[in-house]
């Protein structure tokens, strides 16, 4: 078959021709993987809110939204404490943008947490996921969010060796869970009475 | 005050060639003399902070009402391709002494990684904004300040191929392979400026 | 055979890495561990496979005048194709590979293979070409990032080597992903030479 000549016509109807195939190929596949897509997410949420309550079975009572921008932080209330996801407020991270899930009792102990995201070098703010666990150096669970801070600054947390920055952005963070959890408590009464 | 600190954030701490790895191509291409690195760095900057601006209103007028957030790439790339064939022809009518210096860098830059991949962050929001909303004036902010830090790195870099140019290297290293370590150098001395946002955030009481 | 020879020219003589220097941003930004790397190398074999194939079968249809405009519309939406499957079937990747995956289309090797291969020659020596120029990239990539991970944290593929105190952190960092590509290629150099 010869070539196309490079004719007015045949250009625009070539090029209207590919991009109308290519735009029906991409709704297509969008059609397809948007289930699957919002299940993932859905799985995720769920998985991380059993594992940073440390129990199988949790049912969430209630789902409230605090705050707003970076602030912005959402408490899941369920019978076995609250998980509230969060962000680092102050945005004191290396890449900007971490965000965590943090599981905490009635009294604001950390019962433990889980990272979602970070776009910290990774392998160094990677570590921040077992670092802060019941068997890390810098062990947070049990401890009483809210004024936690890292060693250097006089707290009693110790900081990941070489990354001091990554540990202060999620401590901010946990600190910011309980924030959050707090003033849904006050705001929220009938919580108070069924604890 | 949160943006000058965006934009020593974007310019030193996460520079966009030595830390988050975009715009390598041009950086390791076109860095053999300072000059042409000057060139490039106009270029980058110019049509970067027009594509910013032109992409975020896409994303927020077009694909976002028309919940097609899935045609993000495809527009993205278009609408810069079409956005730097534009900026030639207009350079090469208004300014035929600017299009001198920067026409031949500007087919070059459809494929600099650095131009869509700042568009997406700012289309996205997912960029570092130091707690400031994200919007266009932050988008474009950091847009210009990554441009900045594009040309910091490229014209440090090419200063340093200048001289590395007239010293006796191995057989094996010769070429891309210093140029590579030398650019690991240059990383290794961006990394002195990891911490300087945090303080910088104290001492202006953010 | 003959296909066999630009399998070989892909992954071995003109290696998309190390011989062409080619599409750096990818090869240094996604090589933080093996397991990484492979990854991005094998998105990009799939996009470049896919793209040279449909290039060189549409390649009569389409004027001169606007081939670059249709190879770029062909390959962004093969890229977006991938990421909304990745995302879908493989959250890992997606997590790990981030905004490399939409960076893609500006990789230099697919838009350069659809111009330089695919639209001169027929489909089958076209996948061929893809295949291997793939194949040499996730080869190259894998390399990188096992050295990476290995100089790193000791472990490679995330199996211990050594006892990760006795990596040097800063090859997993940005710098190391320079001085790690130079010495590799320097050794490239060293074994043609």
């Amino acid at each position: 078959m010869k070539k196309l000549e490079s004719t007015w016509y045949n250009m625009v109807v070539v090029l209207t021709l590919i991009a109308v195939c290519a735009g029906a190929a991409l709704a297509y596949v969008n059609h397809l993987t948007e289930g699957p897509i919002r299940e993932i997410a859905e799985a995720n949420e769920a998985a991380a809110i059993k594992a940073v309550l440390c129990a199988d079975d949790v049912t969430v009572t209630d789902t409230v939204v605090v705050g707003e921008g970076k602030d912005a932080a959402t408490v899941y209330i369920t019978d076995k404490g609250a998980a509230v996801k969060t962000g680092d407020p102050g945005n004191k991270s290396f890449g900007g943008g971490l965000s965590i899930m943090v599981g905490l009792d009635c009294e604001f102990h950390v019962l433990g947490y889980s990272i979602l995201t970070s776009n910290e070098t990774p392998g160094l703010g990677a570590k921040a996921g077992e670092w802060f666990q019941k068997n890390g150096k810098g062990n947070i669970i049990g401890k009483t969010a809210g004024r936690l801070t890292v060693s250097k600054d006089g707290g009693e947390v110790d900081a990941i060796t070489a990354s001091t920055i990554t540990s202060r952005a999620f401590l901010a963070a946990v600190n910011n869970a309980y924030v959050a959890y707090s003033s849904t408590k006050h705001n929220n009464r009938k919580e108070d009475s069924h604890e | 005050m949160a943006y000058i600190l965006i934009f020593i954030t974007a310019i030193f701490v996460n520079n966009v060639v030595l830390s988050q790895f975009l715009g390598i191509c041009p950086f390791l291409g076109v860095s053999k003399k300072v000059d042409t690195a000057l060139g490039m760095s106009a270029a980058v900057a110019f049509v970067l902070t027009l594509a910013t601006i032109v992409t975020y209103l896409i994303q927020v007028y077009v694909l976002n009402t028309l919940h097609l957030e899935y045609l993000q790439t495809i527009a993205f790339i278009l609408v810069i391709a079409a956005l730097v064939q534009m900026v030639e022809i207009v350079l090469k009518k208004v300014s035929p002494a600017l299009y001198q210096s920067l026409g031949v860098f500007l087919p070059l830059i459809t494929t600099n990684c650095c131009i869509l991949g700042v568009a997406i962050l700012v289309a996205q929001g997912t960029y570092n904004s130091q707690g400031l909303e994200p919007n266009l004036l932050t988008g474009v902010v950091y847009a210009i300040s990554t441009a900045i830090g594009f040309g910091l790195a490229l014209v440090i870099f090419a200063g340093i191929r200048e001289q590395l140019s007239m010293a006796n290297i191995p057989r094996g290293m010769q070429g891309m392979a210093i140029a590579l370590v030398t650019a690991g150098l240059l990383a290794m001395a961006f990394m002195g400026f990891s911490g300087v946002d945090s303080g910088l955030a104290k001492a202006l009481g953010l | 055979m003959n296909s066999l020879k630009v399998l070989w020219n892909g992954i071995v003589k003109e290696n998309p890495t190390f011989v062409l220097l080619l599409s750096m941003c990818p090869t240094l930004g996604t090589t933080s561990s093996a397991l990484n790397g492979m990854s991005m190398g094998l998105a990009t074999m799939a996009v470049l496979v896919f793209s040279n194939l449909i290039i060189s079968l549409i390649k009569n249809l389409i004027p001169d005048m606007v081939r670059i405009p249709s190879f770029i519309v062909v390959i962004a939406s093969l890229v977006t194709i991938l990421q909304m499957l990745i995302k879908a079937y493989a959250p890992e990747i997606d997590k790990s590979l981030g905004l490399f995956i939409p960076l893609i289309v500006v990789n230099c090797i697919i838009l350069g293979r659809a111009e330089a291969f695919a639209a001169k020659n027929g489909p089958v020596s076209s996948v061929m070409d893809g295949i291997g120029m793939g194949l040499g990239f996730t080869l190259a990539l894998t390399l990188l990032g096992a050295t990476r991970e290995l100089l790193g944290t000791g472990k490679i593929f995330s199996f211990t080597m050594f006892p990760e105190s006795y990596g040097a952190l800063v090859f997993v960092l940005a710098p190391g992903a320079f001085i790690a590509l130079g010495y590799l290629i320097a050794i490239v150099n060293r074994l043609k030479s």
